[in-house]
């Protein structure tokens, strides 16, 4: 198929389309609200449904509805607005709802500013409401890669049955790159006995996450863990990028890794450091033994991870390499983005201590 | 070639539009592109600036802090970003509206009076297509043909008749700074 | 033998959990009937459950059910009604439920005209919680958060739902009725099925707010609490159809 020009929000929501989701449920927020204007347009040319819902809150819960309905569905919002879909997050892993969720995150905490952020890691990737559990996060760093995981994350939801997060951030929202749109899913949507209203099920239909006696439900909080390791053993994914013989690995992801890119290619030619770069794609569940095998290689003096906050992945990071080397940590907050120019100061003072 | 370039003017002066069509012209010739636009609150008469990059490999950050090139349409632009500009590069002053020299003296500076250009062509809306033409002619980045082929898709059949005036816009843009530049290499 | 009377298939066989002398009981019933008596089959309805004293709804109606977060089942019915609009999709929520925490969710379902029908059970307290105030406890009306009584100048009146939303465009059916003798348990299923068949018509979004009792937290036996429902609720919550179109 021929690349197009696409701008990241508008791309992920034809992603979304041409794997069959037909239903988006949503609130406008700054810098995501090409995604339920694009919706708008959309949905109603391929037979499905956008509803501008009257906030987060009820956005979520209508996507909660459509899902236990069996619905292909998400909904998408930036760093406020998730915040207040936390609720309905949490009951929908309760009630093992598959569904996706898109967070272009912005500056924070509080109403913060609308500029590209990375300060939802520990929310997003901790569970982010209330109880014990955890969602599939996937940090794009291209609007490509936007696009393709758009259809693994609806995958992943409904093997799971555990609603999915795309991590963005308004950066990646609002970039235009050219891309090659996926190709429509051919294969019909997984059936979904347990769906209430559908052909398939089978017998009384219960979406519940309510078990009153504790035995019961710590029962089911086990079996949700079962679904974690499991999603734990198969679903991680990472991208390194000249880690071999590095003397120095750079951790980052989404559009801070592509800017760390950079800055290891510029590493070589100004500083004589070969540096690598270790993309976490899922930051949950983390990369931890592939940033651990990267940073036991001899050669490796040092990680640095670089951040859009005051550091929230880096905790991952050093969970990784423990004692093995030293770990620091670069990154600026509230909507502002390190420069190639500040990592490679950093670079250049971590090579002055080696 | 790592083209590098921040376009800045007031939200209304098409200055989204000169990168998108920078950008597609690029992809259709075959480069890697990327159009990084600046968002706000929403207001017309603010500031409005994007990134552009057009480049032979493929793109890292797609962040333009250090450009190849910088085009200034108005005052307050050219004050912000007449800094950002490396060491060699190019700065295109739209100087129908910015009344200041530029300080630099380690980089080519074009002083394009686009809105003037536009009037004398006969549209005053093509300023910012005189400014694009400086572009091409200060980088040769993309074709005026490859341009012209995406103008011809965003106008669309309603606008057609504005094809001729916009190419003719930016022609004498590139014509603009192509004498600037044969006059400059005259004076070493 | 001739069957003169049988239970409700809409209703499963496990044993309710409200308090003795409770009308929610009475009320399962009523919906469960009419809904049986709409002859679109079991098959066809999805309810939604509340959180509050109804919260294990979903173990008493005898179709698909869902249970929604507190106040949130207008969302959660809208989802599913979205998706399955060929279904009979209800809610049934309290007056914590709907009129406090959901109050935004009720609203715009009802603004919407979603075609959805909502059974709005007010009992003037929170039940399940232990008898705090409800929005719709009456001025006055002691309780375990209101330990002085209702004190309006402290915090306001109650909450009239039925007055508020038939001023919307998007309902089509709205009643107030009570159950606290028969004649009114009669008239109270005539209006559930009303409300009912305005769904199944696609006229639009209704509800049908009951007034109902709670014996345990208002401290009263139940005869003395169903006397205390008519004399004091009903003056303050008119009975009546608002909105019918």
């Amino acid at each position: 198929m021929a690349k197009i020009l696409m701008k990241g929000n508008e791309a992920i929501a034809e992603a979304a389309i041409k794997v069959g989701c037909r239903f988006f449920f949503g609130y406008p927020i700054t810098p995501q609200n090409q995604i339920p204007e694009y919706m708008s347009k959309r949905m109603p040319q391929v037979g499905g449904c956008f509803l501008q819902a009257e906030s987060e809150v009820s956005a979520i819960n209508m996507v909660y509805g459509a899902s236990g309905a069996g619905a292909r569905v998400m909904t998408s919002s930036s760093s406020p607005g998730i915040s207040l879909k936390q609720e309905g997050i949490s009951y929908a892993v309760g009630a093992e709802l598959p569904l996706v969720v898109v967070n272009m995150v912005r500056g924070g905490p509080g109403l913060g500013s609308i500029q590209p952020a990375q300060s939802d890691y520990f929310q997003a990737t901790r569970g982010g409401g209330h109880g014990d559990y955890r969602l599939p996060v996937f940090a794009p760093a291209s609007v490509q890669e936007a696009v393709e995981l758009m259809a693994v994350a609806f995958d992943v939801a409904d093997r799971y049955r555990n609603p999915v997060m795309l991590l963005g951030d308004g950066m990646l929202g609002q970039i235009m790159e050219p891309v090659e749109m996926i190709e429509e899913r051919k294969e019909p949507l997984p059936k979904k006995p347990w769906a209430s209203g559908v052909p398939e099920k089978e017998g009384r239909s219960i979406i519940n996450s309510l078990y009153i006696n504790p035995d019961e439900c710590e029962q089911h909080n086990y079996k949700l863990e079962r679904k974690y390791q499991e999603i734990t053993k198969n679903e991680v994914r990472v991208e390194t990028i000249g880690c071999e013989d590095a003397d120095v690995l750079l951790v980052a992801y989404g559009t801070m890794a592509r800017i760390c890119q950079r800055a290891a290619r510029d590493a070589k030619k100004e500083l004589g450091l070969n540096v690598g770069l270790v993309r976490p794609i899922t930051l949950w569940p983390y990369p931890y033994e592939q940033l651990a095998k990267c940073a036991a290689q001899a050669s490796v003096k040092h990680v640095l991870c670089v951040e859009m906050s005051t550091g929230q992945m880096v905790d991952d990071v050093r969970l990784a390499v423990s004692d093995m080397k030293p770990v620091s940590f670069y990154g600026r907050p509230g909507g502002m983005v390190p420069t190639v120019k500040d990592i490679l100061a950093k670079l250049s003072s971590i090579k002055e201590g080696m | 070639m790592e083209e590098m370039l921040i376009i800045a003017g007031f939200g209304g002066q098409g200055v989204q539009l000169i990168g998108q069509t920078l950008v597609k012209a690029g992809m259709d010739e075959g480069k890697e592109v990327s159009f990084l636009p600046s968002y706000g609150a929403e207001m017309r008469g603010g500031t409005s600036n994007c990134n552009v990059i057009i480049a032979d490999e493929p793109i890292c950050s797609p962040i333009v802090n250090e450009a190849t090139c910088v085009m200034a349409l108005n005052r307050p632009s050219l004050d912000k970003f007449e800094s950002a500009v490396l060491k060699g590069g190019a700065l295109l002053i739209n100087s129908s509206l910015i009344d200041r020299k530029s300080e630099r003296d380690d980089i080519e500076v074009f002083y394009v009076p686009a809105n003037e250009i536009a009037q004398e062509v006969g549209n005053l809306r093509t300023a910012n297509m005189v400014m694009l033409g400086a572009y091409i002619g200060v980088s040769g980045a993309v074709s005026v043909d490859a341009v012209m082929q995406n103008l011809k898709k965003t106008f669309g059949e309603r606008r057609a008749h504005l094809l001729p005036v916009n190419r003719q816009a930016i022609e004498k843009g590139i014509q603009c700074v192509q004498e600037q530049r044969a006059k400059a290499e005259k004076a070493l | 033998m001739a069957v003169v009377f049988k239970k409700t298939s809409m209703l499963t066989d496990t044993p309710f959990h409200y308090c003795p002398g409770c009308t929610h009981g009475i009320i399962h019933r009523l919906v469960a009937e009419a809904l049986e008596e709409l002859g679109v089959g079991n098959d066809n309805i999805i309810g939604v459950a509340p959180v509050g004293c109804a919260v294990f709804a979903y173990n008493y109606f005898n179709c698909d059910m869902m249970e929604a977060a507190h106040g949130r089942a207008p969302a959660v019915a809208t989802g599913i009604k979205r998706v399955h609009p060929d279904k009979v999709v209800f809610t049934y929520q309290g007056d914590g439920d709907l009129a406090s925490i959901g109050a935004a969710e009720i609203v715009h379902a009802a603004a919407r005209g979603e075609k959805i029908t909502t059974i709005f059970v007010n009992n003037a307290i929170y039940g399940m919680t232990g008898g705090q105030m409800a929005p719709t406890s009456l001025p006055g009306q002691v309780t375990t958060t209101s330990p002085y009584g209702r004190n309006v100048e402290h915090c306001g009146y109650p909450v009239l739902m039925c007055e508020m939303l038939s001023q919307l465009n998007g309902p089509a059916y709205i009643e107030r009725v009570s159950v606290h003798d028969v004649a009114h348990v009669a008239a109270a299923k005539r209006a559930i099925k009303k409300a009912l068949q305005a769904q199944v018509e696609g006229k639009g979004f209704s509800m049908i707010e009951v007034l109902s009792t709670c014996p345990t937290n208002w401290g009263l036996p139940p005869e003395e609490a169903l006397k205390w429902l008519q004399e004091n609720m009903i003056p303050q919550f008119p009975l009546g159809v608002y909105k019918e179109i």
